[in-house]
């Protein structure tokens, strides 16, 4: 934890709400570009873990409480494989994007959308769980 | 219209069950979750079997991309079995796992446990309907490090280091495995197995084919433990919790002979590894020297739970030994023994894990004349160990009886004579633990002993059970094994 | 030696395979071990990305003017694998971690030497 460094402190919440924007923006991106859950996961948790270096483990698990990221870990698996389901229950196969769609082109953009919501929620809340056990580790 | 998604949903089921159960953070809660998703699981598999003895082989294509770009699942009276067994042993052991696990770990870890095991049928049941050699890769690895989370959590720090070690070995084997289905791809453009079949015989000679079979060859051979490439599995095996060593003894390494039964037969085509190239010569060396010097050190360990490992390490080498003989008796036998020794290993580790539960550890000495505080408990393992042994009645006999055939058939009369006779092998190790138990007098500290709770006992006597019966009644396993075989080989 | 350069990828991935194996098995630091088996497990992935570039080749999209692509399926395949060497590493890693506690060392034989006493 970093106390007297007022620099850092400063343009860390500067940083932290454009670091954010850009995940949000990496993540929609990827439907055109480069980018995707994987890398806007990735970005979201660095905000986090960048606010958890700067000003301390116990500020971090006060914007992200340890429970709701264990909790969003498996709801990110959850909504992935629920679309598959959903595909399932709209009479297609498992993981079948076609019928979530009376445009079967459409019906792939939004399939893949969610399942990238899922990448997104799983992936930077694992980041954060991964950082919160080594750090946490030893107390 | 559920019947048609029934492959899908053998592996979705658990998938999806994982995260809630992750999500329901009470021991309890998670073990009610997972017993019953777990029990849904053989009934899937059995109407899997079912659909495939009637109709053939079942294709489900996933997001209903057609093959070979899109995943498969392809389902045959062989990976159908398969389905059976690990399905069948996973639920077997839920209803054993309570109790077991409230004794050997906290209540806050029991949840994980739950979640692990979960996903660990995910990666073992998707191993085995998948067609996408790929596929067949991240399955693999989802089962594999969920089980070394289920290693990792037994009682003493030694189960870390297992996990270690079986995560470093694993790892090798599963890359080992992707590099060899890379060279294919390179050499064929094509990850679907059933396609992988059409297309390799046109560039069959051609060397990055052989390097590709010798890293599949090497990397599933670590994955099921053949000799020598076994020394991972004892520790792996002694130290896990003792439900989580029923559950992976009776199926993970079951699932890796399957994907090379896969890649032998279906891919390469029996006439190719096993006879064009040098492999059966070296591969039935090793079977025997699995069967005997595994035998042997088995006898020589102290450590109940380590030796009922390296006995496994032996029965592996049988059903290796009926891949090498490539030939229906032998590959039916393989097949036949593949789902026998789960059920036995999977019955006398749950015995082996019930007297545990009682005495901490289970070593040879700890065990002196225990048979009269758990007499249940131990006439359970004696029948066990008879179908180790393989005395007819039991399930032992009939995997052996179409070993022995098979090597008569060959005319291979030495090694029908090996077989028989190193049953004796099986015979001294499992007495020595008969001998201990029923002859030894009890020293004073076992007072206290007495049998397990009865949701364990019945779990461990259900699979005893299966043990005789299906030793009584082959129609069922070496009918359904035989037609896997032929399966494989292609003949009708 | 015109063989050699051709194959320069190749010899990449050949070499850091064998780098990568060597550390698994000949160093007995548990933290080493791991970074052998990323070296190894990152040769795979030069493995399959490699065959799939095309001299001259572009993304696949259809497009006027390009007949020639380079197969985008290799890629998605490692991006998976590379979850998985991710994954496999941060298991790795914990264990370590719960190992330096148990044991009080990070080396394999003095491990070892300690099993013993528990």
């Amino acid at each position: 934890m970093m106390h007297r460094e007022t620099i850092p402190r400063v343009v860390t919440k500067l940083l932290f709400p454009f670091i954010l924007l850009f995940a949000l923006y990496v993540q929609f991106h990827g439907e055109l570009g480069a980018g995707g859950g994987f890398q806007a996961g990735v970005i979201a948790a660095a905000a986090v873990i960048l606010y958890g270096i700067i000003f301390g483990l116990s500020a971090a698990h006060r914007i992200a409480p340890p429970w709701l990221v264990e909790m969003l870990v498996p709801l990110g698996v959850l909504i992935y494989a629920g679309v598959g389901v959903v595909g399932l229950l709209l009479g297609g196969n498992y993981l079948d994007y076609f019928v979530l769609d009376p445009d079967p082109v459409h019906g792939q953009e939004r399939g893949i959308f969610w399942v990238e919501i899922g990448v997104l929620v799983t992936v930077s809340s694992t980041m954060i769980a991964i950082y919160y056990a080594f750090a946490g580790r030893g107390r | 219209m559920i019947a048609t998604h029934l492959p899908a949903l053998q592996v979705v089921i658990p998938l999806l069950a994982a995260p809630i159960c992750a999500m329901l953070r009470r021991g309890s809660h998670a073990w009610a979750w997972a017993t019953v998703v777990s029990w849904t699981m053989p009934v899937i598999a059995v109407a899997i079997l079912l659909q495939v003895l009637e109709g053939g082989t079942i294709s489900y294509w996933i997001g209903s991309w057609e093959p070979p770009w899109g995943i498969e699942y392809r389902i045959d009276t062989a990976n159908a079995f398969v389905l059976v067994l690990v399905s069948a042993i996973g639920a077997v052991v839920m209803p054993y796992a309570r109790a077991s696990l409230e004794r050997e770990m906290p209540a806050d870890r029991q949840v994980w446990y739950y979640t692990m095991y979960l996903l660990c049928l995910t990666g073992l049941l998707g191993m085995a309907a998948t067609g996408d050699a790929f596929n067949v890769f991240v399955f693999m690895e989802i089962a594999s490090l969920s089980s070394y989370v289920l290693i990792a959590l037994g009682r003493d720090r030694r189960a870390l280091v297992a996990a270690y070690q079986y995560l470093i070995v694993g790892t090798i084997g599963a890359t080992f495995y992707v590099i060899g289905v890379g060279f294919l791809y390179v050499m064929t453009g094509t990850l679907n197995i059933a396609d992988l079949a059409e297309r390799l015989p046109l560039v069959e000679n051609q060397r990055p084919v052989f390097v590709g079979l010798a890293f599949l060859t090497v990397g599933l051979s670590l994955k099921l433990a053949l000799f020598p490439l076994h020394f991972w599995l004892p520790g792996a095996y002694a130290h896990a919790p003792s439900v989580a060593t029923a559950f992976l003894a009776a199926s993970a390494t079951k699932v890796a002979i399957y994907l090379m039964l896969r890649f032998f037969f279906t891919v390469f085509g029996a006439s190719y590894p096993l006879a064009d190239l040098a492999i059966p010569a070296l591969w039935i060396a090793l079977s025997l020297a699995a069967i005997v010097l595994a035998s042997i050190t088995a006898i020589y360990e102290n450590d109940v739970k380590r030796m009922l490992a390296f006995s496994s390490v032996a029965q592996i080498g049988y059903i290796t030994l009926g891949i090498g003989l490539n030939s229906e008796a032998g590959l039916t036998g393989s097949i036949v023994h593949l789902f026998n020794h789960g059920l036995m290993k999977g019955a006398l580790f749950l015995l082996v894990g019930g007297i545990a539960y009682s005495t901490g550890a289970v070593t040879v000495d700890r065990i002196a004349g225990l048979a009269r505080r758990m007499p249940l408990t131990f006439a359970g393992l004696v029948i066990g160990g008879m179908s180790m042994v393989g005395v007819p009645g039991t399930v032992g006999f009939v995997s052996k009886w179409y070993l022995v055939l098979a090597a008569v058939e060959r005319g291979w009369w030495w090694l029908a004579v090996l077989i028989v006779a190193s049953s004796v092998l099986a015979l001294v190790y499992m007495g020595r633990l008969v001998e201990a138990a029923y002859f030894r007098p009890a020293p004073a500290s076992s007072a206290g002993d007495q049998e397990m709770p009865l949701s364990m006992l019945v779990p461990a006597w259900v699979l005893v059970g299966a043990c005789v019966y299906f030793g009584l009644d082959t129609g069922l396993t070496a009918e359904v094994a035989a037609q896997a075989a032929r399966g494989l080989l292609g003949t009708p | 030696m015109a063989g050699a350069v051709a194959h320069f990828g190749n010899w990449v991935t050949v070499i850091l395979m064998v780098i990568g194996l060597y550390v698994v098995l000949a160093r007995g630091n548990l933290i080493k071990k791991l970074i052998g088996l990323s070296i190894f497990q990152t040769s795979v992935y030069l493995l399959y990305v490699g065959p799939g570039k095309i001299l001259g080749g572009t993304p696949p999209i259809i497009a006027e003017g390009f007949t020639v692509y380079a197969n985008p399926l290799p890629h998605v395949l490692i991006l998976t694998a590379i979850v998985v060497g991710v994954a496999t590493l941060a298991l790795g890693l914990a264990l370590v971690v719960r190992i330096h506690e148990a044991y009080g060392t990070i080396e394999e034989d003095e491990v070892l030497g300690r099993e013993g006493d528990s």
